[in-house]
């Protein structure tokens, strides 16, 4: 879900303003030590990366904020690029981020990695199993706990900014830049505005990525690898749509998890090097390629179109059995 | 000054194989304005397959290297054939994400193989052999890197300059239409781009593989540092990518020799970022790079 929500984020940028980003482990490195840096503990020993202890409620706004900060100073920079041009920067600012993440190590401990807060509302930790009404919860059910609410109400603010007059603009200058000019929307505003909206749900994600349970990172974590699938799950869920990034993040970071629980490799491959992260990779890669090629609107697109077809079929059936087909509610397309 | 040359002579070695990726980049950005971000894993899999072929089957080196070629050369046509020839007319986006397909697909293909790790290169000579002078070690891969790379350069200059196909491939380069109605093959051009960008690529990995001693499933990305070396001269000018190509890697090599002087201040790691650094720059004062065509557009 944390996944999800990054994804979110990516989509904003390259899916809905069609600007093509790499970076967004840049960005949720930022959120991430941003929150370390408020929300961790107490330096133990002298050395020990800083930590303020703050709560939640400081930490995790402050990781968006700082992220989009940092958005809004790159920006300037990077978006006066287009199309390759572009993605090869984002890229550049990953490669720059590991070697600052690496070097910062006052806040981000170093290579070796840091602690990171664990979410917690006062006595309320979501990190330990606490029992609730007589329930005892384990870590990760906690988890999901916390993250539903979370990753709903982005998925609504995303929605509905989407629909607005700035998310209009948005698409407009995915579609076309000269037309979007043309008919008044100031494109770098713009631009900005979506690189800076991207960055704040970015450095979210990662504050929250880092402080999933364990709560552990290394600069490395934040590579280029982690950037691709990312927009891995974009395509396959679903260019442009919120409920494709939830698909699609879903797929590909729940396939190798899926894959290892319900141990659908035989045993005799473990010896071969195969892994369930190889396996879900060449899968992902395949369908990359495959929805590139025929449903570049990824899953979100098939099933769009599949409803719209079953729709249209129940019209003319109605149509036939001599029943006015009502002005049925139309077919909602999310542009 | 000895140690300076040291540098030099190595920051040379390795732009060469910047500058075989980059021509890779070049010559398919060219002639079909695609960039194939899965250039890197065809360095991966050409060393892979010519490792293989000379360790595990008994090869001859050149036989492997014939081998590893016609592999990756097959790849990158049929992918062009298959995958990208119905791209045509799609956003950049959508092209760019399909050759990001292609890379996790191949890079994940050596994984799964499971002989990935720890792999010895395929080689004709030894690992560190060469010749010291004046203080200064000249490896034996780093000399045959840079001829090898000049073989290259001069066989592709011939090959573009006085061969038909090389004539009909910059005709499409400068005006796609324009070649169609004279009767150029785009097809043929498109396979021909693949082809060769896919051979350089295997050139370049073999002697990369070489030059790290042993090499897993991250080889290929050390491509990653030809794309400075593509902005740098200019993404649609192919003696531009050789000259980026020697650059970054002087440059990176330079600093990483460099750095423990000025450690305090940079801090570990400087070298990896450099080429980016300069990239940026480049991309600020001079977009269309060093040789590149300058494009003109108004809004």
């Amino acid at each position: 879900m944390i996944a999800a929500m990054a994804t979110l984020s990516l989509n904003i940028l390259s899916g809905y303003t069609g600007l093509i980003s790499l970076g967004i482990t840049f960005f949720m490195g930022i959120g991430a030590y941003t929150a370390a840096w408020l929300g961790g503990p107490h330096p133990f020993f002298p050395g020990d990366p800083v930590g303020l202890n703050l709560s939640i409620f400081i930490w995790l706004p402050a990781a968006g904020v700082v992220a989009a900060l940092t958005g809004a100073l790159v920006g300037p920079t990077a978006l006066r690029l287009k199309g390759f041009y572009l993605a090869i920067v984002t890229l550049a600012l990953v490669f720059i981020g590991l070697y600052l993440f690496k070097n910062a190590r006052a806040i981000t401990g170093g290579p070796q990695g840091r602690i990171f807060p664990t979410p917690s509302f006062g006595d309320l930790s979501f990190s330990s199993p606490t029992p609730v009404f007589g329930v005892l919860l384990t870590t990760n059910q906690w988890y999901f706990l916390l993250l539903t609410p979370l990753l709903a109400l982005m998925a609504l603010f995303v929605h509905n900014v989407m629909r607005s007059r700035a998310g209009r603009a948005f698409q407009a200058v995915r579609d076309n830049e000269t037309g979007a000019a043309i008919i008044g929307v100031n494109l770098f505003q713009a631009k900005m505005s979506a690189f800076i909206f991207s960055s704040f749900l970015a450095g979210i994600a990662g504050a929250l990525w880092a402080s999933y349970p364990g709560g552990y990172a290394e600069p490395n974590t934040w590579n280029l690898i982690l950037a691709i699938q990312f927009v891995a799950a974009m395509l396959v869920g679903g260019v442009a749509s919120v409920w494709g990034s939830i698909l699609g993040a879903a797929f590909v970071f729940g396939l190798p998890l899926a894959l290892d629980t319900f141990s659908l490799i035989p045993q005799s491959t473990s010896n071969t090097g195969l892994t369930s992260g190889d396996l879900s990779a060449i899968l992902y890669g395949l369908l990359i390629i495959l929805f590139m090629l025929f449903e570049p609107t990824g899953v979100i697109g098939f099933i769009r179109r599949v409803t719209s077809l079953i729709q249209r079929f129940d019209e003319r059936a109605k149509v036939k059995g001599g029943v006015k087909a009502n002005a049925s509610e139309p077919v909602e397309l999310e542009s | 000054m000895a140690y300076f040359i040291q540098l030099a002579f190595a920051g040379l070695a390795q732009g060469c194989i910047y500058a075989l990726v980059a021509l890779g980049f070049t010559i398919i950005f060219k002639s079909s304005g695609v960039i194939n971000f899965a250039q890197g894993e065809f360095l991966l899999v050409g060393a892979f397959i010519a490792s293989v072929a000379t360790f595990e089957w008994g090869l001859n080196f050149f036989l492997a290297v014939f081998i590893a070629l016609l592999i990756t050369v097959l790849i990158g046509v049929l992918f062009e054939r298959f995958a990208l020839r119905y791209m045509i007319g799609r956003p950049a986006f959508a092209i760019i994400m399909i050759t990001i397909g292609l890379d996790i697909l191949l890079r994940t293909g050596v994984v799964m193989t499971g002989k990935a790790n720890e792999r010895p290169p395929a080689t004709p000579y030894g690992i560190a052999s060469g010749v010291n002078y004046g203080g200064v070690h000249f490896g034996e891969n780093a000399l045959w890197t840079i001829l090898v790379t000049l073989i290259c350069c001069v066989a592709l200059y011939i090959f573009f300059r006085y061969t038909r196909y090389g004539l009909a491939m910059r005709a499409a380069a400068i005006d796609q239409e324009a070649a169609l109605a004279m009767g150029v093959n785009i097809r043929l051009v498109y396979a021909l781009a693949w082809g060769i960008a896919a051979a350089v690529a295997t050139i370049a990995g073999i002697f990369l593989a070489i030059n790290v001693t042993t090499f897993d499933s991250t080889l290929g990305s050390i491509a990653l540092f030809a794309f400075p070396a593509i902005i740098l001269g200019g993404l649609d000018s192919i003696p531009g990518a050789v000259v980026g190509g020697v650059v970054i890697g002087l440059v990176q090599l330079l600093t990483q020799g460099y750095e423990s002087h000025i450690a305090n201040f940079v801090g570990i790691g400087f070298d990896t970022i450099t080429p980016y650094l300069l990239m940026i720059i480049i991309l600020l004062v001079r977009p269309y790079g060093l040789f590149g065509t300058r494009k003109v557009e108004r809004v």
